[in-house]
């Protein structure tokens, strides 16, 4: 083979930057196929240790072992970025995977959800992850196994249940309730309301008394009320709890912004393997054979799928959005959207027709059917896993005097209650932690209130 | 790089490296893996009782180790309720209404409820454990007693050990630093000294010492008559196999023998026995002497700890009752323990039995038979311990 992919690297990047990319370097590595498993697996290259990773490393080993699955193509947002190419892979697939890489970056440097997370973490989260992974290493040391492990049981638990819309770096609650300021003479519409005839003064002193409930609102942020508010929480402990939550974070963008993400990328390295004249031709031709496999909806042989393929569904997306309305605006829905707002907006009746979107029922006994073709359900359909990062609403009610954790599942929203028995078990984690009493208020399968307990275990 | 300099616009171009990076390249999916096992390994110890019970585990009799189904621990997390009917986006042709997939009579619970989940379905692995782990967890949970050997001075066994050194032996225990050492002293006092002397060598001695036998032989005896049927061979089974274990434990070496009658008696291979069974009617007298044969001809009680359990369901010829209570009296004499375990999982038959009677009268001259009575699982602990706990009282007394 003639060409390297060192030597076509930087030519198509001359290209993508012709073509009006902006992105953050990106440092590319060429790795072993294992060490691409394992970071897909965990997520980041190198991350904290916990056994439930081992679980799903070794589904990953089996389903690699079955040919169900080879990761391509691993990148993370930074700057620089870091990217991770297969150093068995062929120079196509490579090259692919590369241009693909920059439409990722260029996302990242670009939409809106990322750079918030950006602005609030900086640019190097992969090097903390590490340095996090290195300090728990460290407290397994002195603290041993055992305790180590049950902190990361509950806070790996609750990965999910952030709240993306606070702020990364988040002050505890005010000590007090922002009480009215009720000096005269600073607000002048106050001033001109404040004595209207009849009115009483406003009894203070009740107010003043009553101490500040927390949490004042419900707290959806599980990972920083715990780490912040839990009875008997030893600091090293804590960190870890945020070091989940930075973590997590930083997974968010891309998970809500994943069809869109993963579309782009496809978008771009469609085009810039079309417009990089300087490959040569086999290279090519392999690129677009594994491009075609990147965006194929259907398994082999098959002719509807129960799944939407990301890459497909995104990149047809964008190129529905180019034609239409042109690359510039496209670019302005790449700052903007997320998931949703792409879904909902673009995927309009004509492509999901062209697309042959529809929503399936799946019964117990097994039987499947079509169930509609409506474009609102359709949308919904694509968008449900992704509602609250995936996870079901929870949130912290209350935190009583005796330091019991009351957790409140907004079941209305969900639509069902929770499976119980893992609820469950993720009490139990999280109660070894908070070191008292928690409590968690959902529905049973008749659709009643249901108190549960953690398991008392130790 | 002086482009860069010139030109302030360049952006800083990205690199491909494929040096080994700065974070360590071990495996942590592995060691990960490894933790998850050493999970399910303390969950299996923990329950071990329960595991153990199962009929699956014991497949490997004669293996030093037992293999474990278990199933991959679950990090749990909130999740909803399973909905009546799932659903979700999919792509292809078919008007609403179309069935993509019919209803599957059995299969599908397992199939289309896990597709909206993890989407892992699940993985079943099967864990080796050593059995002298799961031993020692059981030894520790029950805490059972070690077995003691026969204290009484006949079984002996003569052993050679090394002892002091002489100056005339065969060349072949020679002891060349001894030797060395014993020249290096005369030259140092001798004036003109030569090399080696004859009195300078040195030899080995071996002296005969006796030391209390560490050989076991365990006889298991089972009623293969047609009373006794499928389940009461594997509760036997399960028995014998864990008396045998423990009795392993102590003992360096041991020898099995397995003994099955209706109403004669045969010698088994250790596979074979447990899938005997036969017909008709019972005369314990049968396995009795074959085992008091053994014992003559095989297992020296002078040169072995001997040990019979016999398994049956307390039923016996009527007409053999006195054959087989002269050759139990005889085996009671010559064993180290008799245990007798009595396997009737039906319940409501009375609780007298022709066996048992006979195995109670013999107890008041000979303390070293144990009876116990097994209905279920859970009783082969409680037998096991009575046993263990029996025999080692035993062999303190003596």
């Amino acid at each position: 083979m003639s060409a390297t992919v060192g030597e076509c690297a930087p030519r198509l990047e001359a290209l993508a930057r012709k073509l009006g990319l902006d992105y953050h370097p990106v440092d590319f590595e060429l790795v072993p196929t294992t060490f691409m498993m394992e970071v897909a697996v965990y997520g980041l290259p190198v991350r904290m240790p916990h056994w439930s990773f081992g679980v799903r490393y070794m589904h990953q080993l089996i389903r690699r072992n079955m040919g169900h699955s080879r990761i391509f193509e691993v990148m993370f947002p930074g700057d620089p970025c870091h990217a991770y190419l297969v150093s068995t892979n062929t120079l196509a697939e490579n090259t692919l995977v590369i241009a693909h890489v920059l439409g990722h970056a260029d996302f990242a440097k670009n939409n809106q959800l990322f750079a918030r997370f950006e602005q609030m973490a900086g640019t190097h989260i992969v090097e903390h992850a590490a340095a996090q992974a290195h300090r728990i290493d460290a407290a397994v040391t002195e603290f041993g196994q055992q305790r180590v492990e049950a902190v990361l049981d509950a806070a790996l638990a609750l990965e999910p249940h952030i709240d993306a819309n606070t702020e990364l770096h988040r002050p505890p609650y005010p000590a007090r309730p922002e009480t009215v300021d009720a000096t005269p003479g600073e607000n002048p519409f106050r001033d001109r309301y404040q004595g209207l005839p009849g009115e009483k003064a406003a009894p203070e002193t009740s107010k003043e008394r009553r101490p500040t409930p927390v949490p004042p609102n419900p707290e959806y942020d599980l990972l920083w009320f715990i780490a912040h508010y839990a009875p008997e929480m030893e600091d090293w402990e804590r960190d870890v709890f945020l070091a989940v939550r930075e973590e997590s974070f930083y997974f968010y963008p891309v998970f809500a912004c994943q069809i869109m993400n993963e579309g782009w990328a496809t978008y771009w390295h469609a085009r810039l393997l079309r417009e990089a004249d300087f490959l040569p031709e086999n290279v090519y031709l392999d690129a677009i054979k594994a491009h075609s496999d990147v965006v194929r909806p259907f398994a082999a042989e098959q002719q509807t799928a129960l799944a939407v393929n990301p890459y497909h569904l995104g990149f047809s997306l964008w190129e529905h959005i180019v034609e239409k309305h042109g690359i510039e605006q496209a670019r302005r829905i790449c700052c903007e959207e997320d998931d949703f707002g792409f879904i909902r907006n673009y995927l309009d009746r004509e492509l999901a027709e062209k697309l042959g979107l529809f929503v399936f029922e799946a019964r117990k006994d097994g039987e499947i059917k079509v169930a509609a073709r409506d474009l609102d359900a359709v949308r919904e359909a694509i968008l449900a896993p992704k509602f609250n990062y995936g996870a079901p609403r929870i949130c912290v009610s209350e935190l009583r005097h005796d330091g019991t954790l009351v957790l409140i599942h907004d079941h209305h929203s969900d639509g069902r209650g929770l499976d119980l028995d893992r609820a469950a078990r993720v009490l139990e984690y999280v109660q070894r932690v908070w070191r008292r009493p928690v409590i968690l208020q959902t529905t049973d399968t008749h659709g009643a209130a249901h108190e549960l307990t953690a398991r008392t275990n130790g | 790089m002086s482009d860069d300099l010139l030109n302030p616009d360049t952006q800083p171009q990205s690199r491909i490296s494929a040096e080994v990076s700065w974070y360590d390249l071990f495996s942590r999916g592995a060691r990960d893996w490894l933790r998850h096992n050493e999970k399910v390994r303390e969950a299996v110890k923990q329950r071990v009782r329960e595991f153990i019970s199962s009929p699956d585990v014991l497949t490997r009799a004669g293996e030093r180790t037992v293999l474990v189904p278990v199933r991959l621990l679950e990090h749990a997390r909130f999740r909803l309720r399973d909905p009546e009917t799932e659903s979700g986006a999919g792509q292809g042709a078919g008007e609403p209404g179309k069935v993509l997939r019919p209803a599957q009579p059995q299969a599908g619970e397992d199939e289309g409820a896990g597709r909206g989940g993890t989407g892992e379905g699940e993985v079943n692995f099967v864990l080796e454990l050593k059995i002298d782990d799961i031993l020692d967890w059981l030894w520790d949970e029950m805490k059972l007693p070690e077995l003691k050997p026969k204290q009484s001075s006949a079984v002996e066994d003569a052993e050679l050990v090394r002892e002091g050194w002489d100056r005339h032996g065969a060349r072949s225990r020679l002891d060349r630093r001894r030797t060395v050492k014993e020249a290096v002293k005369r030259r140092a006092i001798q004036q003109h000294p030569v090399p080696f002397t004859d009195d300078d060598l040195r030899f080995r001695q071996l002296v005969r010492r006796q030391k209390p036998a560490t050989n076991a032989a365990v006889m298991f005896a089972i009623d293969v008559s047609g009373s006794m049927g499928e389940t009461e061979r594997r509760l036997a089974k399960t028995f014998f196999f864990f008396a045998l274990q423990g009795i392993r434990r102590q003992y360096p070496k041991v020898e099995t023998a397995f003994l099955a009658h209706t109403v004669n008696a045969w010698e088994f291979s250790e596979e074979e026995f447990f899938r005997t069974s036969g017909t008709g009617g019972t005369a314990a007298s049968s396995a009795l002497n074959l085992g008091l044969e053994l014992l003559h001809s095989r297992y020296d009680p002078a040169r072995y700890n001997c040990y019979l359990f016999y398994a049956s369901d307390g039923e016996n010829a009527t007409e053999d009752r006195d054959p087989a209570a002269a050759a139990l009296r005889e085996l009671a004499s010559e064993l180290n323990y008799m245990g007798y375990v009595e396997i009737r999982p039906s319940h409501g038959r009375s609780s007298e039995t022709e066996m048992s009677n006979l195995l109670t009268e013999l107890q008041n001259d000979h303390p070293a038979i144990g009876i116990a009575r097994i209905s279920g699982q859970e009783d082969i602990w409680t037998a096991l311990r009575q046993f263990f706990q029996q025999q080692a009282g035993q062999a303190e007394a003596a």
